[in-house]
């Protein structure tokens, strides 16, 4: 209270502080908050004993790596293949950009479940690629990795959108000042540039990696659901809740947050390091 | 004095804040306050009436033409205008949603172990297989084997279900209600060769799951891979899904095979009490479940490819339906045994997929 300089309000030109505090809290209280909370309360009614006997059961454990695993590697693709998405619309100009551009945002827009069922489609193995990958043996739907490919397709977006605006907004001035000063291209690049978008390239990354944790809808139509192989946890939660056992499924529920809020923290702690160390 | 004006500036802050949530509060529970005024006001018996049928899902198109037949009844006998809405969607998914607040007059989904949720509620009130005749259900299916188009994989029976060469597709009776009468009827013919030996039922099961590459979460869903996708020789499915899909799909596509026995599903109905008693429907709702067991509603049902219990209509539909040695639910004993028994979490079919059979 007595910290010296500690006031909620500094002095602003527009006024209105008050205002959007409250709304800010009220809103986050019944949108966010309020919801969460309930998770926490339904998993109370359980016993220590109960928690653990549920949050380990093999099953579970074989999907919490599933779907830790194909989430991290969707988000990793993304953050690769996101950044030169983004490198292309930021420092070339061709035809067709603004379209290019545009398709970027599609994943957002499409029904996961459409994602999901035009995806299987395509990689089931009468599909038009699923046909193709099998003639080298590859099997996509229905196995992780056309889990990784659902993932891969509703993550994209993340990456992009992030990384796009703070390739945009660095100065040509400071590559040029790197090149004259006897820098090659190679080391401009990750000395220079990179560590500049490496923020949002975190950023986009947890937001893929955190999209895909709770995906559902596009996840269950490709992954063929096979219990111990490629169950996602999302669908034990909906198993528990066809049992009506609430608390089981809120018990999973917790769980998958408490793990994606340490993850989602601890990409949180990197950035700020970086930021310390490179700001 | 800096700190001491940094208070007051955050009191005055907090206070716009706090009026603003109160305010925010009030027009919420106002709202709250206005939805209930109508609900009340809606006992006056001749006025229209809006009747809500929550469904699963298969049942969309049959519904759709129980709806109107009754309400040109009703409005002919009570000259009382009716609209009735229906909700489909799975079985349990909907059982969750009138558990939660969904106001529906009645419920028709695929098994009373889904209605007895809502017993558990205390939405339904006990009893409810002896309300309506046959066990409160006024149509019934059965599970049969779709398989592609002059069976060239020669599935008679179940066990050429566990054979190596052949692949399986059903949903995951885990997430579908569908696939819990699919599982259960290889269930009972498993028991009834092995002369209820649960151990080499069990293991006939495993062998069955074995051969099933894809485990969809619904019966639509498990329809569209084996149809669309290609995947699999044989489809186990409900008998209505079955024909639907033979008589739309082509018949030059899909070939019905009747198992030597399978099981009597069915689908139950029931009043939602609470929700019937609240809103002054209860009568109506009474009408409209009975009204499936008439002549016209029984018809209505046939032409959908469910079962008749009418003994009248089945006769006339019996070209429709395969012959078929059926037994019931009851004779497995009963939903609740049957739902924790296999299941559950631990139960038969997480077994089949656990290793060692832990649990």
């Amino acid at each position: 209270m007595f910290l010296p300089g500690f006031t909620f309000k500094k002095n602003s030109i527009i006024p209105g502080f008050g205002l959007t505090m409250g709304f800010t809290m009220f809103y986050l209280s019944f949108l966010v908050l309020i919801p969460l909370s309930t998770i926490f309360i339904n998993t109370a009614g359980l016993s220590l004993h109960e928690l653990w006997g549920i949050l380990t059961a093999p099953r579970l454990i074989a999907s919490y790596k599933l779907t830790f695993g194909t989430s991290l590697a969707a988000a990793a693709v993304n953050a690769v293949f996101g950044f030169i998405i983004a490198w292309v619309l930021v420092r070339y100009s061709f035809p067709g950009k603004r379209i290019i551009d545009g398709l970027v945002d599609l994943p957002f827009a499409l029904p996961t479940a459409v994602a999901g069922i035009t995806l299987t489609t395509l990689y089931a193995p009468n599909g038009l690629l699923g046909k193709f990958l099998a003639l080298f043996g590859i099997k996509a739907a229905y196995a992780p990795l056309g889990i990784v490919i659902a993932l891969t397709f509703i993550g994209l977006p993340f990456v992009v959108r992030m990384v796009q605006p703070v390739l945009a907004s660095l100065d040509k001035e400071i590559e040029e000042a790197a090149a004259s000063l006897g820098a090659n291209r190679w080391q401009t690049f990750s000395k220079v540039i990179f560590p500049e978008v490496v923020p949002a390239l975190l950023t986009g990354f947890s937001l893929a990696f955190a999209r895909a944790l709770g995906e559902y809808g596009s996840v269950v139509f490709i992954s063929g659901n096979m219990p111990m192989r490629t169950e996602i946890t999302p669908l034990l939660i909906m198993s528990k809740l066809e049992q009506y056992d609430y608390g089981g499924a809120s018990a999973v529920a917790c769980a998958l947050l408490i793990v994606s809020f340490l993850l989602l923290l601890v990409v949180n702690v990197i950035q700020w390091w970086h930021q310390r160390r490179y700001a | 004095m800096n700190i001491f004006k940094g208070i007051i500036q955050s009191l005055r802050t907090y206070r716009v804040a706090a009026i603003f949530g109160i305010v925010m509060l009030l027009a919420f529970s106002l709202a709250g306050c206005g939805k209930k005024e109508p609900a009340a006001n809606g006992k006056k018996a001749d006025g229209p009436v809006t009747l809500l049928n929550v469904s699963y899902d298969p049942t969309r198109e049959f519904y759709k033409d129980i709806n109107d037949a009754f309400a040109k009844e009703w409005q002919a006998k009570k000259g009382q205008s009716l609209t009735i809405q229906a909700s489909h969607g799975g079985s349990g998914a909907q059982a969750r949603s009138v558990r939660e607040g969904l106001e529906a007059d009645v419920v028709t989904l695929a098994l009373g172990y889904d209605i007895d949720a809502l017993v558990e509620a205390g939405l339904v009130n006990k009893g409810w297989e002896q309300k309506l005749a046959n066990n409160s259900t006024p149509y019934t299916s059965s599970i049969v084997f779709l398989v592609r188009k002059g069976n060239p994989k020669n599935i008679k029976d179940w066990d050429d279900l566990i054979r190596s060469d052949v692949s399986v597709i059903t949903p995951n009776p885990k997430t579908s209600g569908g696939a819990r009468w699919n599982h259960l009827a290889a269930w009972g013919y498993a028991l009834k060769k092995n002369g209820n030996d649960e151990n080499q039922a069990k293991d006939f099961l495993a062998k069955l799951y074995k051969n099933v590459p894809v485990l969809d979460t619904g019966a639509r869903g498990a329809t569209n891979t084996f149809v669309e996708r290609g995947l699999g020789d044989v489809l186990i499915a409900w008998e209505n899904e079955a024909l639907m899909a033979v008589n739309e799909l082509g018949k030059d596509k899909f070939d019905i095979v009747a198992p030597s026995i399978s099981i009597l599903a069915e689908p139950p109905v029931a009043i939602v009490d609470k929700v019937a008693d609240k809103k002054g429907t209860r009568e109506i709702a009474q009408a409209y479940l009975e009204f499936l067991y008439t002549e016209q509603g029984q018809e209505i049902a046939a032409k959908h490819f469910y079962r008749p219990r009418s003994e009248a209509i089945a006769q006339k539909y019996a070209s429709t339906f395969p012959k078929l040695e059926l037994f019931t639910i009851a004779d497995l004993g009963g939903w609740g045994a049957v739902q924790k028994k296999h299941f559950s979490d631990g139960g038969i079919f997480d077994q089949i997929y656990t290793p060692s059979g832990k649990q």
